[in-house]
């Protein structure tokens, strides 16, 4: 069983929900990704999503391509990246990893090499946005072959005959993207969401994840009564761009209780 | 008789092209596909785009050529095809009338686009005015600067133009911040794609809706000189004018069709726009794979060129199959090469180009000079200078 299966599975045993932190790797500096990931870890992430920096992050609000800027000025790409997963997983063999970001630095490295390299550092899934399944057949197939999750988001455009079609490629679990717009945008619709949630549930067994637009306790409490997972990125984000080294890693750690508390009240 | 056909039916050259957009957009640009797939062959969609080519933006060009320029340089006639005479001065305004045409039928009444030197952006301001559509263009703030009279003239024309700060705030930085909008607007908004690229079926839309250029001067080189040229030139950013005067050429035989990049400092410098020449490495970005400049960790590299249009890391990825398969060339002049070959349109033969299309008369000077006097070349001017002349100004130390 995968990583991520095991820890989806506990958690149903439990009757709670995951709680996925984002954060882009090298952001505020590559000196602080480890230390954050273990303090997420500790302070209640069940897993990480780690994005990976890049240039054109097209999906992504000014907040996350703010974060992408500063990690490129200290040169982390996917190569780094994979370093720091790799760093991680010396004291961490449980929580899984999933990356998340864009086709082009996979496409630079080549589908099979990539894969091979996520193997070696041990990454549990990957998220990547402008991969939808009909380009992207030769990669889930890489990944699989290597017992790594395709993470694949459905959107509150995809219809009927699409999640279908994305449920048959994905693994690990699967992402709704809970708005129509970019990462960090502010106008959540709990009751459709809900509807989409449970329509989606028909469809597939994989646990469904839910983020864009999760910024705060009530808002985090209300997504994790529907879903299997929460996804908080703009949120953990702007809690690091607001922060100094001093209270970086205590910063994170109060936003994480916070939403760990209200994820926890919600089953 | 075409026998080239493409792309397939999923928007695929070979290896390049496709859809690789976020899952909010799938959607929206199936939309798109089916509708354009139902219009592109309607006669009442046509006669329609036909009437505002005719009347609106004063088609067809004409081709004209440049006797005085072709003797100065001696060797080959050099022809041009003067999309510089269209309405809003540039070939943009072909495509932006089909796409807004389209925006209609598809009831949406707000339009988006990017806009690098500005002229796809005045393109689009200027058919949101006739067609009473919403306009909103987003722009690098380093063009906003470098293209000030365009900026003015789109904000008269009643659109919205946002300055986009991120990255390396020009063209691509523009295209993703008008992708960033429609993800977020795609129930009521129509993304005008102003080049050839993007995700299907932009690439073959654009195409298409451009190819008018190429159709016109197939016929007009018959009527005037009674055969094709022997050389078709177009200058490449995205691509839209190359690929509308290539396209109806491709079936063409003995037409070398010869795109001409932006060397910007010199190729040996790294700072240039010419990802064909440089033969830069297979990537995907703006929804589509292309040839793409790009670092070893697959971020875009930024670029150079003195022209804001050229401007771009990509190609569209029908250039990018054509180079492949050896129908069409590539090659790149630098920023000082495209400035004399500006000045020279300018003093023997009267006419202004763009910046971008003083990349063309580069390359159709040089190659000329190994052509003898019966040959001919058609240039594609596809724009004119007047929205250059203050970085021209500034380039030779004049103030206005």
């Amino acid at each position: 069983m995968s990583r991520i299966q095991t820890v989806f599975t506990a958690l149903k045993q439990q009757g709670k929900t995951a709680l996925i932190p984002y954060i882009t790797a090298g952001d505020p500096h590559p000196k602080h990704t480890v230390n954050l990931m273990h303090t997420l870890v500790k302070h209640g992430a069940d897993m990480i999503e780690l994005g990976v920096p890049f240039s054109d992050p097209m999906a992504d609000g000014p907040v996350i391509q703010r974060a992408s800027e500063r990690a490129l000025l200290h040169k982390v790409g996917l190569t780094a990246v994979l370093a720091m997963v790799k760093t991680f997983r010396e004291t961490n063999q449980t929580t899984p990893i999933i990356l998340m970001g864009y086709a082009n630095p996979i496409e630079a490295i080549g589908a099979a090499a990539f894969a091979d390299r996520a193997k070696a550092a041990d990454v549990d899934g990957v998220i990547t946005v402008d991969y939808p399944p009909e380009e992207c057949g030769d990669f889930v197939q890489q990944l699989r072959s290597r017992d790594i999750d395709p993470v694949f988001l459905l959107s509150p455009t995809t219809d009927q005959k699409r999640v279908d079609l994305i449920v048959n490629q994905a693994s690990g679990f699967v992402y709704y993207v809970s708005l129509k717009g970019v990462t960090g945008a502010a106008n959540l619709d709990i009751n459709e969401v809900s509807q989409r949630v449970a329509s989606i549930r028909t469809q597939t067994n994989l646990p469904v994840g839910v983020g864009f637009g999760i910024r705060d306790a009530a808002t985090a409490k209300a997504t994790a009564a529907i879903a299997d997972a929460v996804v908080v990125g703009s949120r953990m984000v702007q809690t690091i761009e607001a922060s100094n080294d001093e209270n970086l890693l205590s910063n994170v750690a109060t936003l994480m209780d916070e939403l760990k508390a209200a994820v926890d009240a919600a089953k | 008789m075409q026998l080239y056909d493409m792309p397939d039916a999923r928007g695929h050259f070979g290896q390049f092209g496709g859809t690789f957009v976020a899952e909010t957009l799938v959607e929206a640009l199936e939309e798109l596909r089916v509708m354009y797939e139902k219009y592109r062959h309607d006669p009442v969609f046509l006669a329609e785009y036909a009437y505002d080519l005719k009347h609106f933006v004063g088609r067809p060009s004409p081709i004209y050529h440049a006797k005085r320029l072709s003797d100065k340089v001696g060797g080959a006639q050099i022809y041009l095809k003067r999309e510089d005479l269209n309405h809003t001065g540039a070939h943009k305004i072909n495509n932006t009338i089909g796409q807004a045409l389209l925006a209609k039928r598809m009831g949406k009444p707000r339009v988006i686009a990017e806009t690098g030197a500005g002229q796809h952006g005045v393109a689009t301001a200027t058919i949101a005015a006739r067609l009473g559509l919403e306009c909103v263009v987003y722009m690098g703030s380093e063009d906003v600067k470098r293209q000030a009279p365009n900026v003015f003239r789109m904000k008269l024309l009643g659109a919205t133009v946002v300055p986009v700060e991120s990255g390396s705030k020009t063209l691509k930085d523009a295209l993703n911040e008008a992708m960033r909008d429609w993800v977020t607007n795609v129930h009521n908004t129509f993304y005008i794609i102003g080049t050839v690229a993007g995700p299907h079926p932009y690439p073959m839309m654009v195409r298409d809706f451009q190819a008018v250029i190429g159709i016109e001067a197939k016929e007009q080189m018959i009527e005037m000189v009674g055969r094709q040229p022997d050389a078709v030139v177009a200058c490449v950013g995205g691509g839209s004018n190359a690929m509308g005067i290539f396209y109806p050429y491709i079936d063409v035989p003995n037409v070398r069709l010869i795109g001409v990049e932006a060397a910007g400092l010199g190729m040996e410098t790294g700072k240039h726009a010419a990802p064909l020449t440089a033969n830069s490495p297979v990537g995907v970005l703006h929804g589509n794979r292309t040839y793409l400049m790009q670092d070893a960790d697959g971020n875009i590299i930024e670029t150079h060129s003195v022209s804001a249009g050229l401007d771009y890391p990509g190609v569209g990825p029908e250039h990018a199959w054509l180079k492949d398969i050896k129908r069409a060339e590539y090659v790149a002049i630098t920023d000082d090469e495209a400035m004399a070959a500006f000045h020279n349109l300018c003093r023997t033969e009267g006419i202004i180009p763009a910046l971008e299309s003083s990349h063309a008369l580069a390359y159709a000077e040089k190659l000329a000079k190994t052509m003898s006097k019966d040959q001919i070349i058609l240039v594609n001017l596809s724009g004119r200078g007047d929205k250059d002349i203050n970085t021209v100004a500034k380039l030779a130390n004049i103030t206005l």
